[in-house]
């Protein structure tokens, strides 16, 4: 649906959108009232518990669940057997959600138990024998890909590589992007710096474990209450790990605190079903926060080889990154997404990148936030951070002077359409932020990001009430305030107040397919489906009050509210407010709604420049951010509070994810800091206050000219918490995390060799 | 008639070929003939793939027209967090 003719988003007065009303959702989060997925209850519900691996790779030689079958209380045991297998679609999402033949790493889960209460199920768990073999393991990427390493699957073939190899090995594919010849890039510039770069995985840190109660009656019919990103992907992919017929499980989403991409997958609500169905009750399944580490996704950890070479002047003429992903212990790391971005804010005519996505004795990675893109952000935004200084030319000059704008040949193929990464950095550099003393050991760091942003399928229904109110149904999980920028659309489209229209994610059985709540996608599709749906209303209230005068429909136009002749051809009639069409609805025709089933396309890509100032005690290797600005293309803010929740949002985690946080295992490839004492996210009083500039380059996709923002902004903050850090410690910094021994050994290297 | 460009990932699937003219009035037509003429390319395409016709990313719209001398990529199905 593309940008509206009537409306320039540059000019165009919106009576709603753009304005800061609270979040409807707002006061019952604040006061408990909200019901999130531990909250649901059921009369005779059971409590479910899951019995996880405690080896890295070990092969399942056999399960005895006789004796906990046998302890009092114990009313179902599930096991792999208890699954329906044959989706090939579904293969490695069952076999993560329960182990068959092989425990693949630390925390998989091997067997479920459900009991009368969480002291017999924890007693039962003890009682199940399982005869393991261990076998070795491997965790880092870079070990996983050598000849030698212990092979997790052994059908697992290299995907596109010609001829194909003929030995099993850990990487499961092949990609690679990009136009021009690189060499030839290479041998007009002035100065080409290499560097290699590591970051560990992180985990998307949602406050909120899984959760979910699950109910399945004697007649094969299905409930599930579950805290999720996508309620129709949980009720379509269970359906069909259980067997069941979609139409015979309704699921319904709790709110949900915190999902980042993490939580577009299942884990325990196909378990939680099959215990329901096996035990003939209801069952709650939570996950404790050490199985959130182990056994749900973190992003993958990543190893890359970057090279760029510059002209004095500052024009990139090459670029090339070899990136290696491990996605744990099953194929689809996100490497695809990392190849395609690592140069897209650039106009290269040589660029090349290849990616492998590697398996390992890790939990299998979900996505997170931009999946893919912000760990090679980190690396090529840290040489050109590098070079920038050798040629000594301003970093955002730089970026400007080979910024892509509308026509640009993206480094991935297609050309861009309009953009506003130009705007952002214009931005950026016009910021106070950019001119502000520093201190002693202070640097400033600066970086870009983008991301590409998608529709998916989307549907919502509109219903007027009889009083001129407004139901709203959605079925997009609402994870950043979208029931809020919705009531906005809604109300914008329609001519009534905000308060008039009270927005509800509504259950499976209630609305078509919706995709899940990622890729930044819910403002702009859900959005879209809104206008769409209100558009649909109001010609129906336009034929209603046609009716009512007796004209002819396409004689009444929708305005500011109102019902009213078109012209004064049309006869002269005192304008019908959507209220007294409600009031008589009965009379003109029945209930009136609309309505609008799409598959949004058009989502437009999204460019953010960040900037940091890091401080670093030389004594410690302690780093301490001490002022943060996000400049971020928005494209229209619907709701600009929420748009700046997002980029605050994103800048702490990129933050965390660059100075503390990792997963750490131990030589026995156990997990070694499941928990947030010793996996440290960053809280209050770690940030400082995140300024934000929203930057509006409209989208010509969408009717207002929205772009997703939810996942751009988790782009540069590693790479600029890097830039800043190798700043103030005078030497760079090429490894995530920036934790204090890394720094302090970086620091006393660099020391050591100037000595 | 599209011109349809391969990135790497996809050019030793279709025998090197950086690029291909094929004449298909949508996607769903693009797709099928690309297969067809390239068998090696459908496992790729049948694992899901994102379409870019003249800059703009259709993640699903299979029955997209493509207009004449309009440039083709095949992209990953795109998906995020």
């Amino acid at each position: 649906m593309p940008l509206d003719a009537t409306i320039d988003p540059a000019t165009h007065k919106f009576a709603l959108v753009g304005t800061r009303p609270l979040r409807p959702d707002g006061i019952d989060k604040v006061t408990g009232r909200a019901r999130f997925g531990a909250d649901a209850s059921a009369p005779g519900m059971l409590v479910g518990k899951i019995l996880r691996s405690p080896h890295a790779h070990a092969r399942i030689r056999a399960i005895d669940t006789s004796k906990a079958a046998k302890l009092p209380g114990v009313k179902a045991i599930v096991t792999r057997a208890d699954f329906k297998e044959g989706d090939p679609g579904l293969r490695d999402v069952l076999h993560n959600v329960m182990a068959r033949d092989k425990a693949l790493y630390d925390g998989h889960a091997v067997a479920a138990v459900a009991a009368t209460s969480a002291a017999v199920a924890r007693k039962a768990l003890k009682l199940i024998r399982v005869d393991y073999e261990i076998l070795p393991h491997v965790t880092d990427v870079d070990e996983a890909m050598k000849p030698g390493a212990p092979v997790l699957h052994a059908d697992m073939i290299t995907a596109n590589v010609e001829p194909a190899p003929k030995k099993a090995s850990n990487i499961a594919s092949r990609c690679e992007f990009g136009h021009g010849d690189p060499e030839i890039g290479f041998k007009q510039a002035d100065l080409v710096i290499a560097r290699s770069f590591k970051t560990e995985a992180t985990h998307q840190g949602y406050i909120e474990p899984h959760a979910c109660l699950a109910s399945v009656g004697s007649d094969g019919q299905g409930e599930l209450w579950v805290c999720t990103q996508g309620h129709y992907m949980v009720r379509n992919q269970c359906a069909s790990l259980l067997g069941m017929d979609v139409s015979k499980l309704r699921v319904t989403a709790s709110e949900i605190g915190g999902g980042f991409g993490g939580k577009t997958t299942v884990f325990i609500e196909p378990v939680a079903l099959a215990l329901s169905r096996k035990a003939g009750r209801p069952v709650k399944l939570v996950m404790s926060r050490e199985e959130v580490f182990r056994a749900s996704g973190p992003t993958s950890s990543a190893s890359m080889d970057v090279k760029i070479g510059v002209t004095k002047d500052g024009r990139i003429t090459a670029g090339t990154a070899e990136i290696r992903f491990q996605g744990g212990a099953f194929a689809g790391s996100p490497v695809e997404f990392g190849a395609m971005s690592a140069f897209a804010c650039y106009d290269l005519e040589h660029v090349k990148t290849v990616g492998y996505d590697v398996v390992t004795n890790r939990p299998k990675q979900a996505a997170y936030r931009a999946p893919g893109a912000p760990m090679v952000a980190f690396a090529v935004e840290s040489v050109l951070d590098e070079l920038a200084k050798k040629i000594g030319m301003d970093p955002i000059e730089l970026r400007l002077k080979n910024a892509a704008k509308e026509g640009t040949r993206s480094s991935y193929g297609p050309k861009y359409k309009r953009i506003g990464l130009i705007e952002c950095l214009e931005a950026a550099r016009r910021h106070p932020h950019y001119k502000a003393p520093l201190g002693p050991n202070q640097g400033r760091g600066i970086a870009a990001g983008f991301w590409f942003n998608f529709g998916g399928q989307t549907c919502v229904s509109l219903n007027v009430n009889v009083d001129g109110t407004v139901a709203l149904a959605v079925g997009t999980p609402d994870i950043g305030g979208s029931r809020a920028s919705m009531c906005l659309i809604a109300a914008e489209e329609l001519g009534i107040g905000y308060e008039q229209v009270r927005a509800i994610v509504a259950d499976t059985s209630s609305l078509g397919y919706n995709d899940i709540s990622e890729g930044s996608r819910v403002t702009f599709s859900t959005g879209l489906a809104v206008i769409q749906a209100a558009r649909d209303a109001t010609a129906k209230l336009c034929a209603r009050a046609a009716k009512t005068w007796g004209i002819a429909p396409d004689a009444v136009v929708w305005e500011k509210g109102y019902a009213k002749p078109a012209s004064p051809n049309a006869g002269s009639f005192a304008p019908l407010s959507l209220a007294d069409i409600a009031k008589t609805a009965g009379s003109t025709g029945g209930p009136i709604a609309g309505h609008c089933e799409v598959n949004a396309e058009g989502a437009g890509v999204s460019f953010a420049v960040h900037m940091t100032d890091a401080e670093v005690d030389r004594e410690t290797g302690r780093v301490e951010i001490k002022r943060y600005t996000v400049v971020q293309d928005a494209g229209k803010a619907i709701h600009p509070s929420y748009v700046e929740g997002q980029y605050q949002g994103g800048a702490a985690q990129g933050i965390g994810w660059a100075i503390n946080e990792e997963y750490v295992y131990g030589r026995d490839g156990r997990l070694q800091n499941p928990g947030f004492l010793d996996y440290r996210i960053p809280v209050a009083s770690d940030l400082p206050m995140i300024d934000t500039v929203i930057v509006e380059t409209p989208n010509p996709g969408h009717p207002y000219g929205v772009r997703g923002v939810g996942e751009t902004s988790i782009v540069p903050p590693l790479a600029a918490v890097a830039n800043a850090v190798s700043a103030a410690a005078g030497v760079r910094l090429s490894e995530l995390p920036m934790a204090p021994p890394r720094v302090l050994a970086a620091i006393d290297a660099a020391a050591s060799r100037r000595s | 008639m599209a011109l349809v460009k391969l990135s790497g990932t996809l050019r030793s699937a279709a025998g090197g070929l950086t690029e291909l003219e094929i004449d298909a009035p949508n996607i769903h037509q693009l797709l099928l003939k690309l297969a067809e003429q390239h068998p090696k390319l459908k496992p790729v395409l049948d694992r899901g793939v994102s379409v870019a016709v003249d800059g703009e990313i259709y993640r699903d719209d299979r029955f997209r027209p493509l207009p004449a001398g309009s440039e083709v990529f095949i992209l990953p199905r795109m998906a995020g967090g």
